[in-house]
């Protein structure tokens, strides 16, 4: 799968992934709908981390579309209530 | 659907794909496609640039404020070696607020670097997926009968727009962050004019408001402190050294 991190651009991972991204995100949805902002900050950086470990850049040769985008890497806590909610970042 | 950028590609996803939809002449639609690319390209230029012009003028405000730091700082101890603890703790709380400001300014200076090599970063990569946009135009152009044509025109239409569009996100708030910035230069340049930081050799009458107005500015302890550190450093009977820099004795 394609993962965008806004600003900073797509990564190519397992697509075993998007089953770990996708919970970490509905936690991340769940902890800012109770405003805990610390864990919310605690679930995004793993967020990020699983793209950093397990992500290769793709090359700015190749033209994709990305399965998932991120938002930028420091989202602010006001800006995370607009991007969490609901399904959150990607749909169930 | 993806979150705040997503739904932004998502709409420049949609105009393409309408665009291609309605196109009579894909070959026509892909030119204007990588002509709006490259304007885009040109807003990103701009973009950089005001961020630089800001980082500049906060760089100068503080390399200015750095010098009255310096300036403050050696009337204080004059001052005090003359026995006038009035106009040392003028000097002090005039190089507290400078100080204060001054680590503001850095911090943002910094935040603005960071902006600008992003903005680079991003750019360059746009740069190349516009370039591979040309080159693939011009074969997709070329083979439109196949079957495939189409689907691949979407697929790095859609690509680039989405590249665009993350483009336009952090645009958008590197231009909020510079916005706050400038309001903040504009702060500093208000006290500055309203001679804030001025060296105490240009205290003239009516600055006493000035100068109520900035001890309650700055902290009380903390000139407090620098008063009496610098008391000790003098030592006992320093009534010997040279006269105030560029100043008369107030009467």
């Amino acid at each position: 799968m394609i993962v965008r991190i806004s600003g900073e651009g797509q990564f190519k991972l397992p697509d075993a992934d998007a089953e770990r991204l996708n919970e970490l995100d509905n936690r991340a949805v769940a902890a800012v709908e109770q405003g805990d902002e610390t864990g919310f900050r605690e679930l995004w950086s793993q967020m990020l981390e699983i793209v950093a470990s397990d992500g290769n850049a793709v090359s700015d040769e190749e033209l994709v579309e990305s399965d998932v985008i991120l938002p930028p890497r420091d989202i602010s806590f006001h800006e995370a209530k607009d991007e969490f909610s609901g399904d959150g970042l990607i749909p169930d | 659907m993806p979150g705040l950028a997503g739904r932004m590609s998502t709409v420049v996803k949609a105009k393409i794909s309408r665009m291609l939809d309605r196109a009579e002449d894909p070959g026509e639609t892909l030119d204007y496609g990588y002509q709006k690319q490259v304007e885009l390209l040109q807003n990103v230029k701009k973009g950089i640039a005001d961020v630089v012009t800001s980082k500049k003028r906060l760089q100068m405000q503080s390399q200015k404020l750095e010098q009255q730091v310096v300036k403050l700082d050696t009337q204080a101890r004059q001052a005090l070696s003359q026995g006038r603890e009035d106009l040392a703790r003028t000097a002090l709380e005039r190089k507290t607020l400078a100080q204060t400001e001054l680590q503001s300014l850095d911090q943002q200076v910094k935040e603005l670097e960071q902006q600008q090599e992003q903005l680079t970063a991003n750019e360059q990569r746009l740069r190349q997926k516009i370039e591979q946009f040309r080159t693939k135009k011009e074969v997709i152009k070329a083979q439109y009968s196949a079957a495939e044509a189409q689907v691949r025109i979407s697929e790095a239409a859609n690509g680039v727009g989405e590249e665009m569009a993350d483009l336009g996100l952090a645009m958008q708030r590197a231009e909020d962050k510079t916005e706050n910035m400038r309001a903040r230069a504009s702060a500093v340049e208000e006290l500055e004019k309203a001679g804030a930081f001025d060296d105490i050799t240009a205290l003239g009458s009516g600055q006493d408001d000035l100068d109520r107005q900035l001890s309650e500015l700055t902290s009380g302890v903390q000139v407090d402190d620098e008063l009496a550190k610098m008391k000790a450093e003098l030592g006992p009977g320093g009534g010997e050294s040279p006269a105030l820099e560029q100043g008369e004795e107030k009467a």
